[in-house]
């Protein structure tokens, strides 16, 4: 409820109604854009990809940037939503994209239940302690991946999930995206948001002025786990093709690279750096010529390293562009 | 009974090479609070160095595992220089991430053409295997120069941490580096030679693990380099005997649950022993859990 008194004082600000079409404008042009073939097949499934690591990445900020949780095993819950989306649209023969709001539903939920559970032991370690305990979570769950088949043939086991409805369209990742920012800077600026921020800068003295920690941060997490969950829906039915590989330590390490580099605890950040990380990656393979494509993996990590040391902050260090902004009513 | 004894001695074994890369990955948390995710591609670059000095160079083994070592020393105290030491007043998350930038960079410039390629090498045997039978076990020479190896370099490391006054400094920069540095001690000289020292013994481990288990690629040092990194914390991290402990542990974890269990669920089984530590004991087996005052 409280979010959406919050939604409506969004409305009530200047920037609102410029700012619904300037995004309904920034969707038509991309949709023309595909719609014409301007926009390759191939650059449509790019663009999505990016949505979906924003939409992942949005749910680590939460976690890592704003309540100060580290965690290293978020790719777990993005392939725990991805291989329940993928199971129940796949066993129920869903064909149609409206659909995927079931999967969607369902993999986000589950992601949220597993985060509780897993939450509420490990959550009491500080810093290291509980990065290394969710990088254990996160290898369990791929080992699982790697014995599901034992139990549900249809997911495969460790030789990859197959013929997954090709449900995701711009559309769905575009609509997603926007609520997921919507949410999440509706929930910054509400009262467990401060929670969550005075959690992250400390946790004794939050405690003391009657914060309950543990609550906050298990709804950090829980709330996080579920983007997650969300955006491994998405990416299922995207490629239509899962393998545990997808979901490994790596990827953990991918998204925190999103975070890390857009600036912790800003959202335009994670947007800006999922999709520029995105685009470097693949542009990378177009750019360069095929004789030095090897060196593609060789100068991502060097780019990372520099951006590090030059601005350590990452790119926007906690600023936010300001249609982000919380607006005071006058 | 002979079978179980047997499967402790192969876990003994891999948990004396995760010992190797648990010490540098305590070594240097204990001294910059960084887990050096590019511990674990030190200690490949340490198997291939190894891998050419016997293979190209005809080097004796005591003199290639030496070899491995200094050249390993000598990369992670440039890598220092160049990438952590400007982030030292940085965030920690941007040291971490650079951290992992070299890793990945290690990973993938190693897997070029022309250094060391992307495929899979099989690791020459310096000598040939022998196999001694001890009662109902048996024991290969290449086992025994694992222990023998091992041992006497942790043995080393601890009368150097102990004993010398620069290691008397390393535990001081330790306990509390701004101080260290008001007492006279070069700090920057001594987080380089915690480097240089933890990847020396990650070096010697690659070329210990190569001669035990015979295959090689540039990738080899993720799973291995995770695993020792929770060894050491299982153990406690920062404390010398907690990252041997814990190797041990890992090591045996590992080799009897893939012998009694399954081993494609080993991993599992190795991380759950991990959790369910850290959730009793939340500063790992040796750890001092530390009141916060406020």
């Amino acid at each position: 409820m409280r979010m959406i008194t919050n939604l409506s004082n969004k409305l009530n600000s200047r920037y609102s109604l410029s700012l619904v079409i300037f995004v309904i404008l920034f969707y038509a042009v991309l949709q023309v854009l595909m719609s014409c073939g301007i926009v390759n097949n191939y650059w449509q499934q790019i663009i999505c990809y990016a949505g979906i690591m924003a939409i992942s990445g949005l749910g680590l900020n939460l976690i890592y940037g704003f309540t100060g949780q580290f965690s290293l095993g978020h790719a777990a819950f993005f392939g725990i939503g991805a291989y329940t989306s993928a199971f129940i649209i796949k066993t129920a023969h869903f064909n149609n994209t409206f659909f995927l709001i079931i999967g969607l539903f369902a993999g986000g939920l589950l992601a949220g239940i597993i985060a509780f559970l897993i939450g509420l032991p490990i959550l009491r370690l500080r810093s290291d302690y509980l990065g290394i305990a969710t990088l254990g979570f996160g290898i369990i769950i791929k080992v699982i991946f790697d014995n599901a088949d034992a139990v549900f043939p249809v997911l495969g086991g460790s030789r990859g999930m197959v013929g997954i409805p090709h449900l995701t369209n711009f559309a769905w990742v575009f609509v997603l995206v926007v609520l997921a920012v919507v949410i999440l800077r509706n929930l910054i600026n509400s009262a467990p948001g401060r929670a969550f921020i005075s959690v992250r800068e400390d946790e004794i003295a939050s405690e003391s002025v009657g914060v309950n920690t543990t609550k906050y941060k298990t709804l950090g997490f829980v709330i996080g786990s579920i983007y997650a969950g969300v955006a491994g829906g998405l990416y299922a039915h995207l490629y239509a093709f899962l393998h545990p590989q997808n979901f490994d330590f790596l990827k953990s390490i991918d998204v925190l690279l999103i975070v890390v580099l857009g600036g912790m605890a800003s959202i335009s950040g994670t947007i800006i750096a999922a999709v520029v990380w995105v685009l470097i990656l693949e542009g990378l393979r177009v750019i360069l010529p095929e004789a030095i494509l090897d060196w593609r993996l060789v100068i991502y990590p060097l780019l990372l390293i520099l951006i590090m040391i030059f601005r350590p902050g990452g790119i926007f260090s906690g600023k936010e562009f300001k249609f982000l902004q919380y607006q005071e009513k006058k | 009974m002979a079978y179980f004894l047997q499967q402790v001695i192969n876990g003994l074994q891999l948990g004396s090479v995760y010992a190797l890369i648990a010490l540098g990955y305590t070594l240097v948390y204990g001294i910059i609070r960084l887990i050096n995710f590019a511990h674990g591609d030190v200690f490949m670059v340490g198997a291939y160095l190894g891998f050419y000095a016997i293979l190209r160079f005809k080097l004796p083994f005591p003199i290639a595992l030496l070899f491995a070592m200094v050249g390993c020393a000598v990369i992670a105290i440039i890598i220092e220089r160049l990438a952590y030491k400007p982030l030292r007043n940085a965030p920690r998350i941007a040291c971490l991430i650079t951290a992992l930038g070299v890793s990945l960079f290690l990973e993938n410039f190693c897997s070029l053409k022309f250094v060391f390629g992307p495929n899979y090498l099989a690791y020459p045997r310096p000598f040939p295997v022998v196999n001694f039978n001890i009662g109902p076990v048996t024991i290969s020479n290449i086992q025994i120069i694992v222990f023998v190896v091992a041992i006497c370099l942790m043995v080393l490391l601890e009368l150097f941490v102990s004993k010398t006054k620069t290691g008397m400094a390393m535990r001081a920069v330790a306990f509390d580096k701004n101080t260290a540095q008001l007492m006279g001690i070069n700090v920057d000289f001594i987080v380089s030679m915690t480097f240089g020292i933890g990847s020396a013994l990650a070096g010697a481990g690659g070329v210990l693990y190569g001669i035990a288990y015979p295959q090689i690629n540039p990738f080899m040092g993720i799973m291995p380099g995770l695993k020792a990194f929770v060894a050491a914390v299982l153990g406690g991290i920062g404390i010398i005997p907690g990252a041997m402990l814990g190797a041990g542990i890992m090591g045996l974890v590992e080799v009897l649950s893939s012998a009694y269990i399954s081993s494609t669920m080993r991993d599992a089984i190795a991380f759950l022993v991990l959790l369910i530590v850290l959730i009793i004991k939340p500063a790992g087996l040796l750890g001092k859990s530390s009141i916060e005052k406020v």
